[in-house]
């Protein structure tokens, strides 16, 4: 019964879709004040039903249903409560209802927050988010049915893949999908905005605090998928360059270039085609990653199944999207005003300069993401691009971003002289080059990496507090919560900068072989192997190692890696032991029982400076994107503003 | 048992517990999943300095293992991985420079194994087109800033 | 007017590229050797059955031959295995079986068990001439013709089409062998 509950529950959630997409758009094009009045019940309703269908699935789960294809391939009777409520996301078909549940509820908050923009407006954004949600209803119910039974049902289940058994697998995906389909609320103003060809600063203004939101849904979603595959994985790298996490950094990228191409648009008026670009790109790249993870187009190490219908669906639908949405770009663009003009040296040109470099990293990541194809497309045979493309052309592209971050938020509008953004800066500059060469070498890091990483983290860190040092002097009311916003985030990009010197430069690894009673050393850290013990999990058990772990004869932390065997699926995994630290993390993997004589196993032990500062970078990102989204400025005289929208028409 | 470890761990977080039995990659079922071959990723090799223990790892971190779904010669626990590094740790024992090792590895298993794509006829666009990009971009902020100061 | 089309044309390029992309998705699975169209590299290997007599691929040259890699550890093998029958008693040339990774007495067993249509086979327990050879997985199927050139290499294991292909080709390699 529950299945078919979610079954028409999804179905009728499709309906109000459809329902959406059409007439509110068709009484905002006819004036008609009775069908734009519909958009709003339209959304709750189309979020209710979403919301019943996955919670109709959460049933099946907790109920072990395993009459559903779903259940049964995911889940287990041994498997923990928790686990299976969040193994609802687990699979594909999951995951996507859990995508259209959070895109009902970001157009249900569009619903509860924006009730003050101009009627019209709100209207025909709430209609493009409706089309969108008919795309992936359609795709749900035509090519992945959470909720397609298998008659009868098996006594138990598969298993949830066992990497997806861990805590931080419960958060990354939903923050992930917060992010993408967040992307949708920008997208769905931009081609709002399209629509009705007004001006263009308004609209932008509102579209702000959703851009901040889902970016930093973004931002922290893959830093948890970073984190994760970092001590799930049990290579210790935190990132890979892997297609499926270039699928979700490339509408990272833009999304952070449309954040700045937003405020020039906002505050000045100036590049309103560009930002409308970058919204429909940021949006079409969420969507294109979607379509790489889920269609097997790229060899990746976590893609979900294999299936070319679910591709060439998603595919088109991102045809009709984004060739829909760059077709009225087209048409409607050139009628966008362009705004005051401005000088080489002022905050414009710095954050038209930061568009360059992000909107080019992006195109980067895509090209080398892609190339493969195109070079088998072309009939050259087979090649792969890896982190070593990444890595060096990402370090040339970023590196002026740093260099030049400081000075952004310190330039004037319009117009500014070099000078008077030197003298500030100028102490910030010598305390990056004198304090990051003392840590670098008390650290003994002593290589360009680690120096420039430290000096690059400095500055930028340094930067962004005698920015907000100097703008909490300047005026009486101190900081509004955007520049706080803006100063935190720009912080956590120096934080960031500084675990990925150290960790990539500085970083012990080495594969050892240990027997019980044996103590082997690795970077000043002696690491002991008292016993191998067997242990049981509630679907699993393991051999444990027991490690102590001394440091100047003082006893640091006790480590007890795993290998785990699960019994469903008889998946054999890797429980690596890690104690965090803020300067280094100790991080133990096994490997193999290399002689059962003696006990040896096969060890790899890391030691990974200032790994910890490349998540706190990121978390701090988010929490800067946070704090500046509930800024009062984007939300307040709404009302006023509109009534000028409404009256104020584009020039022609 | 030892071996379905390999197959899981280079499935990564594999969401394809099922698809990917009945799919194509079948092929290889048969090399993954087989009890006799015990492998992994970590192997303690006897380097005879630290110099040669970081060539090793970087050699194996920019080779890719050909049977995984993309995963470095480092990473991957798959049998043929095993081989290959050990023939790698060998190379190195002989005293091959890296561009001979990445040599011997293109000619047996194609560019493919390559993760540092070489700068050839058909990668001119990978390595130039974000550079030709750029220069386009900054060309044209030139142009643009020009064009508002007129209006300032 | 052609500034504002350009997004919608590159987009239309990438559109062009995933489909391709996703029609060729599962050949993508397969890594093409480039050792085909090059001369099989010259391995030396004991026997399975006669651990005391060497084989060499510099002998085979002359006349056009077939190399089978498997392993009794391979489940696909055991499917390709009918196949691998009908090729030692139909293909008229050589079917030399490259023996990988395996374990003597059960590589045994399991000839015993299935049945040893190949001509020999050459045993290969370190994976070191595997390597020269660029194989990757068990099943692969090798033809070489009479000069010792690889002409074609095919990987998985062989099936009913799979299975023509291969006879088509290794007819071919013996016409030309003769003229």
């Amino acid at each position: 019964m529950i299945a078919e509950f979610g079954q028409v529950s999804l179905i009728l959630a499709l309906v109000l879709a459809v329902l959406l997409a059409t007439l509110p758009l068709y009484g905002a094009y006819r004036g008609s004040d009775t069908l734009m009045r519909l958009a709003p019940s339209l959304v709750i309703g189309h979020f209710v039903f979403l919301a019943a269908a996955y919670v109709a699935l959460s049933v099946a789960f907790l109920n072990h249903d395993f009459s559903i294809a779903n259940v049964a391939l995911n889940s287990n009777l041994l498997l923990p409560w928790y686990y299976r409520l969040t193994a609802v996301w687990g699979s594909h078909e999951g995951s996507l209802l859990l995508w259209m549940l959070m895109l009902g509820g970001w157009m249900l908050a569009v619903v509860a927050f924006s009730r003050t923009l101009p009627r019209e407006f709100l209207t025909r954004l709430l209609s493009v988010m409706g089309i969108v949600s008919i795309g992936f209803l359609l795709f749900t119910l035509l090519t992945s049915n959470p909720f397609d039974r298998i008659l009868p049902g098996p006594t138990d289940g598969q298993d949830l893949n066992p990497l997806l058994q861990d805590p931080g697998m419960i958060v990354h995906p939903p923050l992930l999908y917060m992010g993408y389909v967040g992307f949708a609320v920008a997208f769905g103003f931009a081609i709002a905005g399209l629509l009705g060809g007004k001006v263009e600063r308004d609209w932008v203004r509102w579209a702000r605090p959703w851009t901040l939101a889902a970016w930093s849904f973004l931002t922290a979603g893959i830093a948890l998928g970073s984190w994760w595959a970092y001590y799930e994985l049990g290579w210790g790298g935190w990132w890979f360059w892997d297609p499926v996490e270039n699928a979700s950094f490339i509408p990272w990228l833009v999304g952070t270039a449309l954040l700045h191409s937003q405020a020039v648009t906002e505050k000045r008026g100036s590049f309103p085609a560009w930002t409308v670009l970058l919204s429909i790109a940021a949006f079409s790249m969420s969507l294109l990653g979607t379509f790489l993870v889920r269609s097997g187009v790229l060899t990746s190490v976590h893609a979900f199944a294999h299936d070319p219908d679910r591709g060439l669906f998603i595919l088109i639908f991102m045809a009709v999207i984004t060739g829909a949405a760059l077709l009225l770009y087209a048409l409607r663009a050139p009628r966008i005003m362009t705004g005051p003009g401005f000088d080489w040296m002022s905050r414009e040109t710095m954050l038209l300069i930061n568009n360059v470099f992000f909107a080019v990293s992006a195109a980067m990541v895509l090209l080398g993401t892609l190339y493969p194809l195109l070079v088998e497309f072309m009939g050259w045979g087979q090649i792969s691009v890896g982190p070593p493309y990444f890595g060096a052309m990402f370090i040339l592209l970023m590196t002026p971003i740093v260099i030049l971050l400081p000075l952004g938020p310190f330039t004037r509008w319009k117009q500014d002289e070099v000078m008077r953004l030197l003298r500030p800066l100028a102490a910030s500059a010598a305390v990056a080059i004198v304090l990051g060469l003392i840590i670098s070498a008390a650290l003994g890091a002593w290589n360009l990496r680690a120096i420039t990483g430290w000096i690059g983290g400095i500055w930028v860190m340094a930067g962004a507090v005698a920015w907000a040092v100097r703008q909490w002097r300047g005026t009486r009311s101190g900081l509004a919560l955007h520049q706080w916003g803006m100063t935190l985030a720009h912080f956590g990009v120096g934080v960031f900068l500084i675990g990925v010197a150290m960790v990539e430069s500085m970083t012990f690894e080495r594969d050892m072989r240990i027997a019980p009673g044996q103590t082997v050393e690795a970077a000043g850290y002696e690491f002991t192997l008292h016993e191998v013990a067997q242990v049981k999990g509630p679907n699993w058990r393991a051999e444990e190692a027991r490690f102590t772990v001394n440091r100047n004869d003082r006893e640091v932390a006790r480590m007890n890696p795993q290998k785990r065997l699960y019994h469903r699926g008889g998946q054999v995994m890797t429980q690596v032991a890690l104690r965090p630290g803020i300067t280094r993390d100790l991080y133990i993997a096994m490997g193999e029982e290399l002689d059962p004589a003696s006990g040896a196993w096969s060890i790899r032990i890391h030691i990974k400076p200032f790994v910890r500062w490349i998540w706190g970078g990121a978390a701090l990102m988010t929490l800067g994107g946070l704090i500046s989204a509930g800024d009062r400025r984007y939300w307040r005289r709404r009302r006023a503003e509109s009534r000028r929208a409404d009256t104020a028409e584009v020039p022609a | 048992m030892t071996s379905v470890q390999g197959s899981m761990r280079f499935q990564g977080s594999g969401f394809r517990v099922q698809g990917w039995l009945r799919s194509a990659l079948m092929v290889f079922a048969g090399l993954l999943l087989s009890g006799l071959v015990a492998a992994s990723a970590i192997e303690p090799f006897p380097f005879d300095d630290e110099v040669q223990e970081q060539r090793f790892r970087s050699l194996a971190e920019e080779i890719r293992c050909t049977v995984c779904q993309n995963q470095s010669l480092a990473d991957s626990d798959a049998p043929l991985a095993q081989d290959l590094r050990r023939q790698l740790f060998a190379m190195l024992q002989d005293g091959r420079s890296d561009m001979e090792i990445r040599m011997f590895m293109v000619d047996r298993y194609g560019d493919f194994v390559l993760y540092r794509p070489p700068l050839a006829g058909h990668t001119i666009l990978l390595w130039g087109g974000p550079i030709v990009l750029l220069l386009i971009a900054l060309g044209s902020t030139i142009v643009i800033v020009r064009r508002r100061r007129k209006v300032l | 007017m052609i500034r504002m089309l350009l997004p919608l044309i590159v987009f239309a390029g990438l559109l062009v590229l995933l489909i391709f992309g996703l029609r060729t998705a599962d050949q993508r699975e397969i890594v093409q050797s480039p050792l085909v169209g090059k001369p099989v590299p010259e391995i030396t290997l004991p026997g399975l059955n006669d651990p005391e007599t060497t084989y060499s691929t510099a002998e085979l040259i002359g006349e056009p031959y077939i190399i089978n890699v498997w392993g009794s550890w391979c489940w696909a093998c055991r499917e390709e295995h009918p196949y691998i029958d009908r090729l030692g008693r139909e293909a008229g040339v050589p079917l030399v079986g490259f023996n990988w990774k395996d374990e003597r007495e059960d590589a045994l067993r399991w000839l015993n068990r299935f049945g040893d249509s190949w001509s020999f086979h050459m045993v290969d327990f370190e994976g070191r001439a595997a390597i020269d050879l660029g194989v990757y997985g068990a099943p692969e199927t090798y033809l070489v013709d009479h000069r010792g050139v690889i002409q074609h290499k095919h990987i998985g294991p062989i099936d009913a089409t799979v299975f023509e292909d291969l006879m088509r080709r290794i007819v071919q390699m013996r016409a030309e062998a003769d003229s």
